[in-house]
Parts: C-alpha cells; sequence; structure tokens
C-alpha cells in the first residue's frame, strides 16, 4: 500500500470513524460505581444526587436536554407554544408501558404533577407559574400559565419532573408504598435487586418503546464507601465506570492513564455547578464591598483550577456559568491582583478583624482548597481562622448565618431564572437553609430584573436583563465566584455512547452500548 | 540516667527536638502554609526546598520544622494535665482508701473501659477541633493511669513505719501526702510520664491524620493525613514527616528506659 493511500484509508477512518462507531452492538452488563448509597430509589420522593443516577434509567420526564440544553423528546414526543406564550401543549409517545405492562398516558402525568407538588420542592418551584394542567385526551396534556416563563420548557427533565405511575400510587400513602423499594418506571431499565452496602441491580426492559434500545442487558451499580477503594475497583477491573465526583481529583490524572481509559467532563451542561465563597454581606469587615472585591483580587483562582482540581474546570467569571444561558463575560474582571486587594483593604479601613472561613467538608479537594484560599487570605492581610467542622455542622453553621466565608458549590440547571436568581433575590433570604441567597445579599435592582428576566418574552428581551444583572451583580460581588466545577466521568474505552445529554450519566445509559 | 547509653541517646534526640520546635521558627520566617514552589517537587532538587514540596506547593521542611512544635507542646502540656488531674486522685484514692478509694477507683475505671482513642476522637469532633480541645481529650484519655500508679504506690508506702510515725505525731493528712508519701511515690511517675509524652504525640498525630488537627496549624499528623493520598505520586510528603514522629517518639521511649534504669537501680540490676 503506498503512503497516499494509506494517508487516504486513515483520512477516511477518521472521517467514517463516529459513522462507524454508530452501530451499536447489544448485550452485556456495565458495573459502574454509585457513590454515596443513594437512601432511596423512588425519584419524586427523594432526589439526592446518587438517586437521579440510579433512577434516571428506571424513570423518565417528558423531555431531556442536549448538551446546549435544548429540549429532545422523550416520553413527549411533541410540543407547541402558543403565540402569547402562555400555553404549552405536549403530545404524548404512544405504545409506552410501565414496566408492569399497564399503558403510559396522559393521566400519570396529570398524577405525578399533584404528587411532585407535594413530595419535590424544586418542582413545586418550578411549577408556582403553572396556572392550570389539563389532559384533553389520552395522549396530549396542555399547560396554562399565568404569565409566560421564559425557562419553562427546561423544568421536564427527569430529576426534576419525573413520571410516577398513577395506578400503583393513586389513593395510598407515598411514603409508605412498596413500590418505593422496587420502583416502577417507564425506563430503560427496571429494578431487579438491592443489596444494601454492596449493589444495586438494574435489568433491560424488554418491552421499551425505542426499538432495539438499550443495548445492554444489565446494570450493576457498585457501592464502595471508600474513595481510595473506588479507585482500586477501577484499576482491577471490577468497575467499568466512575462517574464524576466519586473518585478524589488526585487520583484523576493517574486513573486517566490506565490503558483503555477514556474521560469526558462531559454530561454535567445542565446542572453546571458553580464553586463560590458565602461572604456575609450583614456584619463584620466583609459587609463593605471592597472588602469582597478585594476577597476577589487576592485569591488565585487559576492556581486552585491547575493545581487542586488538576486543570478541570473553568475560572468563573461571574454569578452564571458559562454553559447558563444569557451568560457574559462582559462584566468586570478580577485578575489575581494581591497589590490590589491590599490597597482596597487600606482604602476599606479593615484593621484586621478576625475573619472565620468555613471550608466544606466534602473531602481532600475541599480540604486542600480551604487552606490555598486562607493563604491568599492572609497573604494580603487579612486575619483569617479556619473552622473545621463537618458536613451536617457546616450546613448548620451556614444556615444560622453564623460565619463569615464559606465555601459552596450548587447546580444552576440551564436557566438563571432556575439556578441564579435564587441565589441573589431578597425574597430568598431565610434562615436556616444552605442554598439560596445565604449571603444576605439585598438589592432592589437585583430583585426586579430577576423578577423580570423569569417573565420577559422574547428571548432577546430575557438576555438584555441577564446580561444587565450579571454586570451589577459581579461589580457588587455579593458572593466570591471561584470555578465552574468538572467532575470527569472515567471509564472504560469500551463502553460507548454512555454521556449524549446534558445530565450525562443520570440518563445515559438509555444509549450505552459495549464494544466486545 | 547519663550512664545508659539508650537514655542518652534520647536524651539528644529529644533536645535536637526541642530546640528546632523553639528556634526552627526563627531560621523560617514565612508560614508554613504558604505556596512557594511547583506542587510535588520531589525532595532534594532545590536547595531552597529540601525536603520538597506537597500537594499545594508547600515547603515540607517548613511543615517539620513548624510541626515539631505543635507535636511537643500537644504532648508535653497534655501530659502535665494528665499529671495534675491524676496524682491527686491517685493519691487521695491510696491514702484514704475505703469509700473514698471506692469511689475514686470507680469513677476512674469508668475512663479507662472506654477504648482511650475512640473517646480522644468523640471528644476532639465535639469539642471542635482546635489545640485547646486536643489537648484537653489527650488528657482526659491519659489520666487514668497516671492515678492507678500512684494509688498503687501510695497504698503501699502507707504502712510504712515513717508514714504511720508522721501520723502518730499528728500531722494533718495533706502534708504527709505532700511531703512524705508523694516524694517517694514520684519515680515511676516520672517514667510513665516520658512515655506518655510519647503515646500524645502520636494521640495528637493519629487525630490530625484523622483531619481532626487544628486546622489553623501544621503538624506531623496532618502532613501524613494530608499526604496520604497522593503516596503512590510523592512519597516524600508522608514519609518524612512519619520518620519526624518515629524519632521523636523512640527518643521519648528511650529517656523512659533511661530514667527506668536510674530511679530504680536494684530493679535494673536484677533484670540483667
Amino acid at each position: 500500500m503506498s503512503k497516499r493511500v494509506l494517508l487516504g484509508v486513515l483520512l477516511a477512518c477518521g472521517l467514517a470513524a463516529p459513522a462507524l462507531a454508530q452501530e451499536p452492538k447489544a448485550g452485556g452488563a456495565i458495573n459502574a460505581v454509585i457513590q454515596p448509597e443513594p437512601p432511596g430509589l423512588m425519584l419524586a420522593m427523594v432526589q439526592n444526587g446518587p438517586v437521579q443516577m440510579v433512577s434516571g434509567n428506571i424513570f423518565e420526564g417528558l423531555l431531556r436536554y442536549s448538551p446546549k440544553l435544548e429540549p429532545q423528546p422523550e416520553l413527549a414526543e411533541s410540543w407547541s407554544v402558543s403565540e402569547d406564550a402562555k400555553t404549552y401543549t405536549f403530545k404524548l409517545r404512544k405504545g409506552v408501558t410501565w414496566h408492569d405492562g399497564k399503558p403510559f398516558t396522559a393521566a400519570d402525568v396529570l398524577f405525578s404533577l399533584e404528587m411532585l407538588k407535594q413530595t419535590h420542592a424544586r418542582a413545586r418551584n418550578n411549577l408556582a407559574q403553572v396556572d392550570k394542567v389539563e389532559a384533553p385526551d389520552d395522549y396530549t396534556v396542555v399547560f396554562t400559565l399565568k404569565q409566560p416563563f421564559g425557562p419553562f420548557l427546561g423544568i421536564f427533565e427527569v430529576g426534576s419532573m419525573p413520571m410516577v405511575p398513577k395506578h400503583l400510587y393513586e389513593g395510598t400513602d407515598w411514603k409508605t408504598n412498596p413500590y418505593n423499594n422496587a420502583p416502577v418506571g417507564t425506563g430503560p431499565f427496571m429494578f431487579k435487586e438491592w443489596q444494601k452496602g454492596s449493589f444495586i441491580r438494574l435489568v433491560k426492559n424488554p418491552n421499551y418503546y425505542e426499538k432495539g434500545k438499550p443495548y445492554l442487558d444489565e446494570i450493576y451499580w457498585q457501592i464502595i464507601p471508600d474513595a481510595a477503594a473506588r479507585s482500586v475497583a477501577y484499576e482491577t477491573g471490577k468497575v467499568d465506570v466512575l462517574p464524576g465526583g466519586s473518585v478524589e481529583n488526585f487520583d484523576v490524572p493517574r486513573l486517566s492513564k490506565l490503558k483503555d481509559t477514556c474521560v469526558t467532563g462531559a454530561g454535567w451542561e445542565f446542572f453546571s455547578p458553580l464553586a463560590w465563597l458565602w461572604l456575609n454581606n450583614r456584619q463584620g469587615p466583609l459587609a463593605d464591598k471592597r472588602v469582597r472585591q478585594a476577597v476577589m483580587y487576592a485569591i488565585d483562582r487559576d492556581f486552585a483550577k491547575d493545581v487542586i482540581w488538576n486543570g478541570l474546570g473553568k475560572v468563573a467569571t461571574g454569578p452564571s456559568a458559562s454553559t447558563i444561558k444569557y451568560y457574559t463575560d462582559d462584566v468586570p474582571k478580577y485578575p489575581y491582583n494581591p497589590a490590589k486587594a491590599k490597597a482596597l483593604l487600606k482604602e476599606a479601613g479593615y484593621k484586621g478583624e478576625k475573619i472565620r472561613l468555613l471550608p466544606l467538608a466534602y473531602g481532600e479537594t475541599w480540604q486542600r482548597w480551604g487552606e490555598a484560599v486562607k493563604q491568599n487570605l492572609q497573604d494580603v492581610g487579612m486575619n483569617i481562622e479556619t473552622i473545621a467542622t463537618d458536613v451536617a455542622g457546616g450546613n448548620q453553621k451556614i444556615g444560622d448565618w453564623d460565619y463569615d466565608i464559606a465555601f459552596t458549590y450548587l447546580y444552576q440547571y440551564g436557566d438563571p431564572a432556575l439556578g441564579v436568581g435564587r441565589n441573589y433575590v431578597s425574597s430568598a433570604i431565610a434562615k436556616g437553609q444552605v442554598f439560596n441567597n445565604v449571603e444576605g445579599y439585598s438589592n432592589p435592582e437585583i430583585d426586579k430584573l430577576f423578577a423580570d428576566g423569569a417573565v420577559a418574552t422574547p428571548d432577546s428581551k430575557r438576555k438584555e436583563i441577564y446580561e444587565k444583572a450579571q454586570k451589577i451583580l459581579v461589580e457588587d460581588v455579593p458572593v466570591a465566584w471561584m470555578l465552574e466545577l468538572q467532575f470527569p466521568t472515567i471509564m472504560r474505552c469500551k463502553v460507548k455512547n454512555l454521556i449524549t445529554t446534558g445530565i450525562g450519566v443520570n440518563d445515559g445509559f438509555k444509549d450505552a452500548w459495549l464494544d466486545k | 540516667m547519663l550512664r545508659s547509653p539508650s537514655g542518652v541517646i534520647g536524651l539528644i534526640i529529644l533536645l535536637f527536638a526541642i530546640s528546632v520546635a523553639l528556634f526552627g521558627p526563627m531560621l523560617f520566617p514565612n508560614s508554613p502554609w504558604r505556596m512557594v514552589q511547583r506542587p510535588f517537587l520531589p525532595p532534594f532538587t532545590l536547595a531552597t526546598v529540601p525536603l520538597g514540596t506537597d500537594a499545594l506547593g508547600r515547603d515540607v521542611f517548613a511543615g517539620m520544622i513548624f510541626g515539631a512544635r505543635v507535636s511537643l507542646l500537644v504532648g508535653m502540656v497534655s501530659t502535665l494535665v494528665a499529671l495534675v488531674v491524676g496524682v491527686p486522685i491517685g493519691a487521695m484514692a491510696g491514702y484514704f482508701g475505703g469509700r473514698v478509694d471506692d469511689a475514686l477507683m470507680r469513677f476512674t475505671e469508668f475512663f479507662q473501659t472506654i477504648p482511650s482513642f475512640a473517646l480522644a476522637i468523640v471528644l476532639v469532633a465535639i469539642l471542635q477541633p482546635s489545640i485547646y480541645s486536643i489537648v484537653a481529650s489527650i488528657a482526659v484519655v491519659s489520666w487514668p493511669p497516671v492515678a492507678r500508679l500512684v494509688r498503687g504506690e501510695v497504698l503501699s508506702l502507707r504502712t510504712r513505719e515513717y508514714v504511720q510515725a508522721a501520723v502518730v505525731t499528728g500531722q494533718s493528712n495533706t502534708w504527709i501526702i505532700m511531703r512524705e508519701i508523694l516524694p517517694n511515690a514520684l519515680s515511676p511517675v516520672i517514667v510513665l510520664a516520658s512515655l506518655m509524652v510519647a503515646t500524645a504525640i502520636l494521640l495528637e498525630s493519629s487525630l490530625a491524620f484523622l483531619g481532626l488537627g487544628d486546622p489553623n496549624l501544621i503538624s506531623w499528623g496532618y502532613m501524613v493525613g494530608a499526604g496520604r493520598t497522593v503516596i503512590r505520586q510523592a512519597w516524600w510528603i508522608t514519609v518524612f514527616p512519619g520518620v519526624a514522629i518515629l524519632i521523636s517518639v523512640l527518643g521519648l521511649n528511650l529517656i523512659g528506659e533511661g530514667l527506668n534504669d536510674a530511679l530504680n537501680p536494684r530493679l535494673s540490676r536484677e533484670g540483667r
């Protein structure tokens, strides 16, 4: 074979490879790590991360979302929006059955919405703008909104709005329903068994409505409590998939270099976890905007990204992650500049008052990060005292507003109205919770912008509003934004197509297959 | 003491460790938490960071020097506190006997029945990790052996003629305990104390290793704990502080042995 032909063949392979790779093979079982062991699997009742990861393959939502967060059909095969943006009509897929053989209809959708309003706090919030829901026939659902709500098409993901079988739950005590322990959904995999502390086993749904899918016969979710043991389990071949966050960051480079190992940071676009420091705006030195700005200048965030997160993620520019709608980087910038930080502290009249720092007790990575930030702040003359605490103790302190600086990271759910505004609007200030506006920032202008932004039409108007809000917030520094986090998923290269949507592993096994 | 070679070696090690703890930080004015070089720099590559850097680029050598301070301070202060609590309790139990003895010994046993390390973890976790809570919890778990030892010594001295003579001459109980009994009971206590310092250093290291150290102070145990997770990539982060713990604990044990020989010459001669 001449060189040119060889090159041609290689090129052809390279170009055709995606197409060729799309020919999935059926069969096989995958072992994946689930960390920590979920408290239950009934997604409508509990929504912790690991619950979503396992149950996202048992249950389904009306829609799923591409990595760019565009809605895609799932249980709804099409949808339309009225002129005035207040009526959304969903056409449901026909021929869908629950795992027990009963058909899935619009009655199940109506029932699920009623149930979720009582059991699922985020769904309740998301549905607050809904005036009424009707089912004109078995395969049509019509949502009528009180007013246009821009992010409405973003609330139908399986973890945010899982569909529940009406015939098994109606009229029962939801909390004690026996099907909570053996959940019945419409998804590509059916619950088979759960050996507590050992593994959860899902098996293929042979009657799945998408012909040929799923390709896998079984999924074993292995429960391994120790981070080092999880790494070893991957190295020894006991598990094939390490979902994001299941091993410590410093193990990632080592595991990534192993033979036949593929790593991807994709599959978190919907959540877009953003890490920041809560700065207590109410009292002490941090009540002064200049001190908060000094914190931004004092912290070497590139160092944190490169050293502590092994180069994963992205330095945050403001309240929205760059994957969130209407994100703009046209905002004031805070590069690492200790001299400027010192000047600002001096200007604000900071005299070395003690500032308490609460790290996040989520493992080594976060501990190291706490130490690095403390050092950064001490270098510009701030008097930092680290408070050691566990997760529960930290939550209590943050909830009681008994802190000065505290680490956190939160999901953003694709749209500023769903995941961003809650951290800055004054109506979200409430003692005892650790998610929404813990910093105590209160600015009528921001309140108005987020209130308007949620209901404004068309999109260009929303964009304008949210860009303005971002500029104001970044100037005010209510919290110190650190990094857009990336939780890499590590898997054997023979596992194909696992991450195809914006929620990644959480609903990914539908399309996944094994190249044997 | 100086005649026993192991005691001399132990004393040299201890004096060296103490002088490092006292004067070392003067030679290293920079905080050991400061990130000075690129992370994971192996030892013996740069003269400025002779023992390499850790996962954040902090100087391992500086950490060892500052860590000596915390380890020795915790070891000595907590032992001192344990003695202050344990000696009077043991002395009173042994001297008065009867119900006082019963009450005090049941109280002591209460602490002895709980595994000491588990108790220390619980105490530090409840009180929140800080240098004070660590010293306090180590003291709480280490005084019972002192009390029991002192009680035993006092029980046997109590019946000696010179003590009974003091009783007959109408001396007060306090005076008898303080002047007649305790001075003669001290030698085994001193030996025990030197070993307790070693145990306390180990306890502090174990607590810090588990993440229950004072988050604002660097210590050897913390360094081992923080480096444990990257031991496959960077052995030096754990090995050097580990060796420091080993050597200082060994030194204290040698001193204890030397003291034992010196204070109980008969016992040691019979033993050989």
